[in-house]
């Protein structure tokens, strides 16, 4: 089982801020997650290539050519905050 | 005349002869889905509905032909980005997204003149198998309304089968069509992979996700087949392989049709009426001509495992983008960048999804890649490869969708291996890419109570094999009326 510790790092990475109740709770979901993919250790794949796409597509590719866009302005209602047309973050330091 | 269960065929008659009009069919729709929605809609398109409907009757009373879905109301999972319309996933972290731009397949709609009803429930993100992750409360079941129908595609599949659209768009990552299908007694397709275009549709798990539909019948999902299918500049995974007529194609006769059935698929411990129905339809396909093989797929029993190391991982990749700064939710409650990002996605995520992306970061994670993700990636050959061979020698498998029928609503609770042990019978095809549908068999009680709930028969076919599949659930189809049973509400 991750520990506290472990759990509240994942978090972090992920940028996820949890609560203590959580931290809790997904240290006990995981590790029945865990658990249960354990038995994939036992499958002998010596000599198998790791797959990720199945229909035999590789680098697929097009031209490289601009588009102009005219959705600017719906694109940019959605953003929670904008000044003078660029998206407003909170200061990073 | 039940308007609600017409098929595509029928409907697209009494549009053009004038028999009914698409404003008088939305009408009825969005009459039916306000007294009963079973909650399976997010969001209802009223104005929206009434404009398209009213535009598709100005077209069909124009001189010409009309394409096929022309005026005919259906609904969208709310996965599919719909220009301007709320779009939520289901979840509170998109709750207010506007989308600025339609997905490659909502564009095809419109293209036809399509009316939209309203988009659909379903798990938050696609992440479950229940219907219960939703942010927006858990859709019942049309059948038994203290049931789940399924999921992730739950909406979808109640409201077809409750009559509340007259045919649904639908995705799938690991048995999200086909299982919430069977469980509501629809027909389900879920397409190869990279058949139809996945452009703005909320991306899940990327090296899985497909495209497809829920309808009243196979034939009608056949000519959705061809409506949704393609190649798209915008997915770069979609195939280059031309689209068949698949409805054109359609063919009853099963004569010589080699058909797998993979004992595999019948587990230890499931329902006997569901194994049952589903004997008897495979004998049912034996009479129709079909020649039956017993298969081996002894792999079968890994599939969920590489799927709860695949699925998470790309989960956590794909819901990164959520970060409270160029759409979505965000928080009221930061002091600077990094709590910007850490509490937007704490309070616009449940529990499923950061359950998820827990699990993707960890197995990704420095040292664990692998010993989990290139394994999983391993065993994902293995089961490709064991595919490829059963399909020299058959053209399709048949077997049941789920091992029962639905389970009461509250089942999955909060259970993190709910939906790798729901979706067994699924994920090893999605790991492999194959189209399958999943259509009614026939009915079967649960062991808990005296009630009769929809059984769903899998049909599985090769990459591309989509005619061959269509075919076998059409012959099936033309020799049973199972798929013409509704549930007793929505009548």
């Amino acid at each position: 089982m991750l520990t506290i510790d472990e759990v509240i790092k994942l978090a972090k990475l992920a940028r996820i801020s949890l609560t203590e109740a959580e931290v809790g709770r997904f240290q006990k979901d995981l590790a029945a997650i865990l658990d249960y993919i354990d038995e994939l250790k036992k499958v002998d794949t010596t000599g198998l290539d790791p797959v990720s796409q199945v229909t035999g597509l590789v680098n697929v590719q097009r031209d490289d050519r601009a588009k102009v866009a005219d959705n600017h302005k719906q694109i940019f209602s959605q953003a929670p905050e904008m000044k003078d047309g660029y998206y407003k973050v909170k200061a990073i330091l | 005349m039940a308007l609600e269960f017409l098929s595509l065929t029928e409907l697209r008659k009494l549009l053009d002869s004038k028999k009914v009009s698409s404003v008088e069919l939305a009408k009825h729709f969005l009459s039916r889905i306000k007294n009963n929605g079973g909650n399976s809609y997010i969001t209802v398109c009223e104005d929206g509905a009434l404009k398209q409907a009213g535009d598709a009757d100005a077209f069909i009373n124009s001189p010409g032909d009309n394409p096929l879905l022309c005026g005919i109301p259906y609904a969208a999972k709310d996965l599919f980005c719909t220009d301007g319309v709320r779009t939520t996933a289901a979840s509170k972290i998109l709750d207010q997204y506007l989308p600025p731009y339609n997905s490659t397949v909502i564009n095809k709609l419109n293209g036809q003149k399509s009316v939209l009803l309203g988009k659909t429930n379903l798990d938050q993100f696609a992440h479950g198998s229940s219907g219960e992750t939703s942010a927006y409360g858990a859709t019942k079941n049309p059948w038994d309304e203290t049931r789940m129908p399924g999921g992730s595609s739950s909406g979808s599949c109640a409201a077809v089968a409750a009559g509340l659209a007259s045919w649904a768009t639908a995705t799938e990552t690991g048995g999200s069509i086909r299982v919430p299908a069977a469980l509501t007694g629809v027909s389900g397709w879920k397409p190869t992979y990279g058949r139809v275009s996945r452009y703005g549709v909320i991306a899940m798990a990327s090296s899985l996700d497909s495209i497809g539909a829920v309808a009243h019948s196979v034939e009608d999902l056949a000519r959705l087949a061809e409506v949704f299918s393609g190649r798209d500049e915008k997915d770069s995974t979609t195939g280059h392989q031309g689209v068949p007529a698949y409805a054109a194609d359609l063919d009853a006769d099963l004569e010589g049709v080699k058909v797998g059935v993979p004992k595999q698929y019948f587990i230890d411990g499931m329902n006997p009426g569901v194994k049952a129905r589903v004997m008897e339809s495979i004998k049912e396909l034996e009479k129709l001509g079909a020649v039956i093989v017993d298969v081996d797929l002894p792999n079968t029993k890994y599939g969920s495992l590489v799927y709860a190391i695949v699925c998470p991982s790309e989960v956590a990749s794909n819901l990164a983008r959520y970060d409270g700064i160029r759409y979505g939710h965000v928080t009221s409650d930061a002091k600077d960048l990094l709590q910007v990002y850490e509490k937007s996605r704490a309070e616009g995520f449940g529990n499923e999804a950061k359950r998820r992306i827990l699990t993707g970061t960890y197995v990704l994670s420095a040292g664990y890649a692998d010993e989990y993700y290139k394994k999983a990636q391993r065993v994902r050959g293995l089961i490709v490869r064991e595919f490829a061979e059963v399909f020299k020698q058959v053209d399709v498998l048949a077997c049941p969708t789920t091992a029962d029928v639905a389970p009461k609503l509250g089942h999955a609770a909060d259970d993190p291996l709910f939906g790798y042990v729901t979706d067994q019978l699924n994920i090893p095809g999605s790991l492999a890419g194959l189209p399958a549908l999943s259509i009614p068999c026939g009915f079967a009680k649960p062991a808990d109570d005296d009630v009769e709930l929809p059984v769903g028969l899998q049909i599985i076919g090769p990459q591309w094999g989509e005619q061959k599949i269509l075919n076998v659930g059409y012959a099936y189809q033309q020799a049973t009326d199972w798929h013409k049973r509704h549930p007793r509400a929505a009548e």
